[in-house]
């Protein structure tokens, strides 16, 4: 072996042995967890264990609250994905006009609660959304509009998280948009024949094309963030009103860490793997289909 | 006249849409100085008429968030330093120093990129249980010691050292030792600042492992502490608002100092895909 070699494993080992240790171990662990009973009995002692085959996601599926969960998360990510991903886009054509003065502080002022504590400003949301005293309904009373019972109404707690989550997310892919826009060749406008031809006509045919890579992986990693929905469901509605706003995550962190069933934990964890996978794999393979590279 | 047109209507959004993007932040500076108890009252107020320090007083005599301040910093800086320990060397290790079985240990990494962590949550508590490690700091810490995107945004980096200086120093009887800590370091500061500031960000805001993991108050980090206290706060917004000042400023202003460095993270991460 070289000197260089050996240098190399010398100094890529310790990180290896603790990726391998605190990530590949327990994602094993997992599946084999998720095929046992294993839960508070078991933590007492492990003698309590029993190997149930599947019966784990039987369960789960027998499990109406694992099913709203499922159709809880699939709600947040449907219409939050698109529209997190529009106002990202939006922003960044507006920013990248030629036209847009001060855009430094425009891009720094936008992209700011990306950066912020999640949990600190669901809070700040939470009062924000009151219905009596919160701004967001004091401003609707000067529009007409009547209060709404933001996070307490079975209809408006979803929504309400969703509005949260694109106001705390959309700087991250705006900033992304941005610097792709800005590779776009601009002699691509004028080559084409189209610069004369109207912004919606160029947008249509040169900018959106030219951003298709950057939409694939954007969307790809938007959708894979919105399905591990948690902490802003804990701190704004503790998953009710009438559990509207359970996600997958939160369903698992009830019965992982407050119902210690964790062979039950782990088959959630491994039915969200499993969804994000698929997910994933269609994007890809509707990319495909469309020739984006 | 048209052109003029357009400028406003383009600058009046802008303004307008990060008028709205503040706001919360805004309100949240403002009803921190609120006397307890005043912001509660129909009209909500803007601003307080009589500003106060008394919620920050509060915050650190009696609800303790003080040491929970302390904990969190310990942690992310912690969680900063070792993470650029074991993710830099490991990152130049892949790039320029080729070992056996380096090509495919890195497709293996590559490919548990698709995991979400959360599935290696249940057991990592487990053996943190076993070893002793569950409510105690370092436990908060393990998941942060080495990450697969970190070393490969080092990687992808130290790929545009050219090979010939690497040779030449060792031409001239450097040792791997050397190169690694006189050549390369030295020209890897700009990374390594990205690497910090996104690590020390993502420590400090992190929620559902410290969640996890600890159980006794007085180790809370900040986003847990703030968590369990609007739970039982829920009256108290003037405190609340003064405790969400406290986690969010710091990052803030580390952005704000850093933003360079962080938004060019996001690009070579994002972009280059």
């Amino acid at each position: 072996m070289t000197a260089a070699a050996r240098a190399g494993l010398i100094l890529a080992f310790p990180a290896l042995s603790v990726i391998a240790l605190f990530f590949f171990v327990p994602v094993i662990i997992a599946l084999a967890l998720s095929l046992t009973d294993f839960d508070i009995y078991a933590l007492a002692d492990i003698h309590n264990l029993r190997f149930t085959g599947l019966r784990n996601y039987v369960e789960l599926l027998k499990t109406p609250l694992f099913w709203s969960a499922l159709g809880n998360t699939l709600y947040f990510t449907s219409v939050g994905v698109p529209l997190s991903i529009g106002a990202s886009l939006g922003t960044a054509l507006l920013l990248h006009s030629r036209l847009a003065r001060f855009r430094g502080f425009f891009r720094t002022a936008l992209f700011a609660p990306v950066v912020t504590t999640l949990v600190a400003v669901a809070v700040i949301w939470r009062y924000l959304l009151h219905t009596r005293y919160g701004l967001i309904n004091y401003g609707l009373a000067h529009l007409g509009i009547a209060p709404i019972d933001w996070l307490g109404n079975p209809h408006f707690a979803m929504p309400s998280i969703i509005m949260f989550t694109v106001w705390k997310n959309f700087g991250y892919n705006m900033v992304i948009f941005l610097a792709a826009l800005q590779s776009i060749p601009e002699e691509l406008y004028e080559a084409s024949g189209l610069d004369g031809a109207g912004w919606w006509l160029q947008f249509r045919h040169i900018t959106l094309p030219m951003l298709g890579p950057t939409l694939l992986l954007v969307s790809i990693l938007t959708i894979a963030g919105f399905f591990q929905l948690f902490a802003e469901p804990y701190v704004m509605t503790q998953g009710g009103p009438a559990q509207s706003t359970v996600s997958v995550l939160y369903f698992m962190y009830e019965q992982g860490f407050k119902w210690w069933n964790l062979g039950t934990a782990s088959a959630v964890a491994f039915v969200l793997f499993l969804m994000m996978f698929t997910v994933t794999a269609l994007q890809m393979g509707v990319a495909r289909r469309l020739a984006i590279p | 006249m048209k052109t003029h047109l357009a400028a406003f209507s383009v600058n009046g959004a802008l303004a307008l849409i990060a008028a709205l993007t503040l706001f919360p932040l805004f309100w949240m500076f403002s009803a921190s100085l609120m006397p307890a108890g005043t912001s509660s009252v129909y009209p909500p107020p803007l601003w307080p008429t009589h500003p106060t320090l008394e919620n920050y007083h509060e915050l650190f005599s009696h609800a303790g968030m003080g040491r929970r301040f302390l904990n969190s910093l310990g942690i992310a800086s912690a969680a900063t330093l070792l993470s650029l320990l074991f993710n830099v060397s490991a990152g130049y290790a892949f790039a320029k120093l080729k070992f056996a079985g380096s090509q495919s240990i890195q497709k293996i990494l590559v490919g548990a990129l698709v995991i979400p962590a959360q599935v290696a949550m249940l057991p990592l508590f487990l053996i943190l249980k076993t070893i002793g490690l569950v409510n105690t700091l370092p436990g908060v810490l393990v998941p942060w010691l080495a990450g697969v995107f970190s070393i490969f945004l080092v990687r992808q980096h130290v790929a545009t050292v050219p090979d010939e200086l690497l040779e030449a120093a060792r031409l001239e009887g450097a040792g791997e030792a050397a190169i690694y800590l006189r050549v390369v370091l030295p020209m890897l500061r700009p990374i390594l600042v990205t690497l910090a500031v996104f690590t020390f960000l993502g420590a400090w805001n992190d929620f559902l492992w410290p969640l996890i993991v600890l159980n006794e108050g007085k180790l809370y980090t900040l986003p847990v502490a703030l968590a369990s206290l609007s739970r039982e706060h829920v009256q108290d917004s003037e405190l609340m608002m003064a405790g969400a000042v406290l986690t969010v400023l710091p990052v803030l202003l580390l952005f704000l100092l850093l933003q360079r460095y962080y938004l060019r993270g996001m690009m070579t991460g994002a972009v280059k895909g």
